[in-house]
Formats: C-alpha cells, sequence, structure tokens
C-alpha cells in the first residue's frame, strides 16, 4: 500500500491475487474464479493471477470440450488483457512437474498503453521462490 | 477489526459452512465487525430456505438467518452463481418466468461486485471452502 | 501472513504446497481435515518438522477434537487454538491465504 500511495491515482487501490491452483472443467472452480476476475476488473484494483500447482492446466493450449459438452473457457484468459489483467504469474516448477513448458501454454497477451500500444506476454514464468514473494506482497488473496 | 468472510462450499457435504458460521460468530463475539457473508460457488445453496434436515441435526442455513438477525449481517449470495443452481428470490424468479422463490431470510441475492468491495473495504477476508 | 489448510495432507497435495509457498516467520493453521497434519509419526510429520521453527503452526482445537485427536499426539511446536485463536491470528497478520 505504502508504494502504491506514491503513484498519482493509485492510493486507494489494494492489490488483489487471484490464486488459480485447481484444473478446468472436473470442477466449476477455474470458470467462476474466471468470472471474478472479468467482474473484478471493473474496480480499478491493482490485479495479478497466479497459476500454479494444477491451475497451470487452466491455460494450456489446445482446449477442445466439444466431447464433453460443456463450454470452452479458455479463450476467455487470452482477452484478459483488454480488460486490463496483464499480470498472470506461470509457476516454473508446477509446469515442469507436470511434465509441461511455456509452449504448451497459450499465447496470453495484451497492448501496454505505457508503451505505445506495443502487444506484450502477460504470463510471467516465475520460480516457486519468486511466487512466494509475489504472494507476500498482496493485500488480498483470493482463491475457489 | 472490519472482516469479510467468503463461502464456497453449500451445507452438509462439506464443513466449510459451519466454520465459517463458527468463525463468524466467534468474531461477533469479540467485538469485530463482520462487513459481509458473500456466498459464492456452490455456497450460495445455503441460501435456501427450502432444507429440512433432521430434527438432531443443525440447521445451517438457519443458523446463518439467525445470526444475521441478531448481529444485522449483510447475508450476499452471488447472483451468477445462484441462477445456475436454482436459488432465487421473488424478483429473480418473476423475471425468469419461474414459479417459485427459495431465499432464506436474511440473505439477499446481488453480484460479483459486492465481493469485490468486500475486498476493498474490509482490513481482512477469510475464505471457506473446500 | 496467515495460511489456512483444510485438507488431509494423506489425500491432497495442498498442505505441501502451502509448505513450499510459505515465508519465514508465516503462521500456519490447519482447520477441519488439515488437521491430521499436525499429528506425529506419521509418513508426512518428517517433512513437516522441517518447517516448524521457520513456520509457526497452528491446530484448530474443536477440530481435533471432534476426530478424537489428543494434543498429546500433536507434533512438537504445534499450538492449539479455538475459534476466537483462529479470529485473533487472522486479525494479527495482514493477510489469509486460504488453501482451498
Amino acid at each position: 500500500m505504502s508504494m502504491e500511495e506514491d503513484l498519482p491515482g493509485t492510493g486507494d487501490q489494494k492489490k488483489f491475487l487471484y490464486v488459480n491452483r485447481r484444473a478446468p472443467y472436473g470442477t466449476i472452480y477455474a470458470l467462476e474464479s474466471l468470472e471474478v476476475v472479468l467482474i473484478g476488473a471493473a474496480f480499478d484494483q491493482d490485479v495479478s493471477l497466479a497459476f500454479f500447482d494444477d491451475g497451470v492446466y487452466q491455460i494450456v493450449k489446445d482446449q477442445d470440450t466439444s466431447g464433453i459438452g460443456m463450454k470452452n473457457f479458455s479463450p476467455t484468459y487470452r482477452a484478459l488483457g483488454d480488460y486490463e489483467v496483464t499480470r498472470l504469474y506461470v509457476e516454473k516448477e508446477s509446469l515442469e512437474e507436470r511434465g509441461l513448458t511455456p509452449d504448451d501454454l497459450m499465447e496470453i497477451t495484451y497492448e501496454d498503453e505505457d508503451d505505445d500500444w506495443a502487444e506484450k506476454p502477460s504470463v510471467r514464468l516465475v520460480s516457486r521462490a519468486e511466487l512466494s514473494e509475489v504472494m507476500a506482497e498482496q493485500d488480498v488473496i483470493l482463491s475457489f | 477489526m472490519k472482516f469479510g468472510i467468503l463461502v464456497n462450499e453449500g451445507p452438509y457435504t462439506h464443513q466449510a459452512s459451519d466454520s465459517a458460521y463458527q468463525f463468524t460468530k466467534a468474531a461477533l463475539e469479540k467485538g469485530h465487525e463482520i462487513y459481509r457473508v458473500f456466498f459464492y460457488n456452490d455456497g450460495v445453496n445455503n441460501g435456501t430456505r427450502l432444507t429440512v434436515p433432521p430434527q438432531d441435526e443443525r440447521n445451517i442455513q438457519v443458523n446463518w438467518s439467525e445470526l444475521g438477525e441478531k448481529y444485522k449481517l449483510d447475508l450476499v449470495v452471488c447472483v451468477a452463481a445462484a441462477q445456475r443452481r436454482g436459488i432465487l428470490d421473488e424478483s429473480e424468479a418473476k423475471r425468469h418466468g419461474k414459479n417459485a422463490d427459495n431465499i432464506a431470510p436474511g440473505f439477499r441475492i446481488s453480484g460479483l461486485g459486492q465481493l469485490i468491495e468486500t475486498g476493498i473495504e474490509c482490513d481482512r477476508v477469510v475464505a471457506f471452502g473446500d | 501472513m496467515l495460511h489456512t489448510v483444510n485438507k488431509s495432507p494423506f489425500e491432497k497435495s495442498t498442505f505441501e504446497s502451502c509448505l513450499n509457498h510459505a515465508r519465514p516467520g508465516d503462521a500456519v493453521l490447519l482447520i477441519e481435515d488439515g488437521v491430521y497434519g499436525a499429528v506425529k509419526g506419521t509418513a508426512v510429520s518428517g517433512q513437516v518438522a522441517k518447517f516448524n521453527g521457520d513456520l509457526k503452526l497452528y491446530a484448530l482445537g474443536p477440530d481435533l477434537a471432534a476426530r478424537g485427536i489428543k494434543d498429546a499426539s500433536l507434533m512438537e511446536g504445534v499450538s492449539v487454538v479455538d475459534y476466537g485463536g483462529f479470529v485473533d491470528l487472522v486479525a494479527k497478520h495482514d493477510v489469509s491465504q486460504a488453501w482451498l
């Protein structure tokens, strides 16, 4: 909070972190967590998402739900940039434990208004220790 | 201190709602303020008045309603999650052409913004779920 | 930070993940089925003990009692709190993270 107060117009912002530790489809938590993120984006807070443990499965590419009768909501993660949600922390160790590499993830980007709308990656690969630091900086941590 | 409570599971299957209730009660008895209790995911099922548990068991919905009445709590059921699971108040039932509503006394249905607002306004947010 | 864990360590890796992400000085409160993680002499207690000291471990007394776990069965360094103590822990730490 004290750091934020030095920036113009952000004194009232809180740092919100949405923790995603569960796979999609088997339970509704991933989808309903995403719905909170989309609504929360309207509140002009400092928002980040964390994907670790089975949460990394939420953003793998090539999801096709046509055979299970459920909506494929994975494209919504790619739209998060339009909602000014631009920081998605993904834990390297969680990927490795699951035999995944960053290439297995969807390409999720945002346009940086402070840099002539340059397209930049929203996914930030972090180590477990770095993710712990990110979590320690938050004001509100929501997990579902 | 100002607390917000998030309940993500329904009654009986998981202990989450019982834990949240016991925590909320203890916080109130210690003189803390409960800004809001927000029910999300299957947690919205805590807000139906149609449950009829055996008489020798706790009635989780009644517990929440009575605690809400005693302390004037804001018990909020998420509208999107509630619609998926068939929790309706009178106006929602009318709007969707349903012939009944089931919201329990002391609960109200509102949007997810109420959860974000809870995070913004409260000193602490405590979540209970599975 | 206060971490709450409500899963048995024998069924889910939630407690392990919490321990691996918590930072020195953090508190971990075991509630519901999470309290099984506070018992000594189990397949996970050696792993938990490595974090004991860096982290402060608590277990919710009413959940222990409901599951027939006596204080004498708990690992060294685990403090037992009631719901009022749970409230105090939340108040004492800036942020609570529920490991659901």
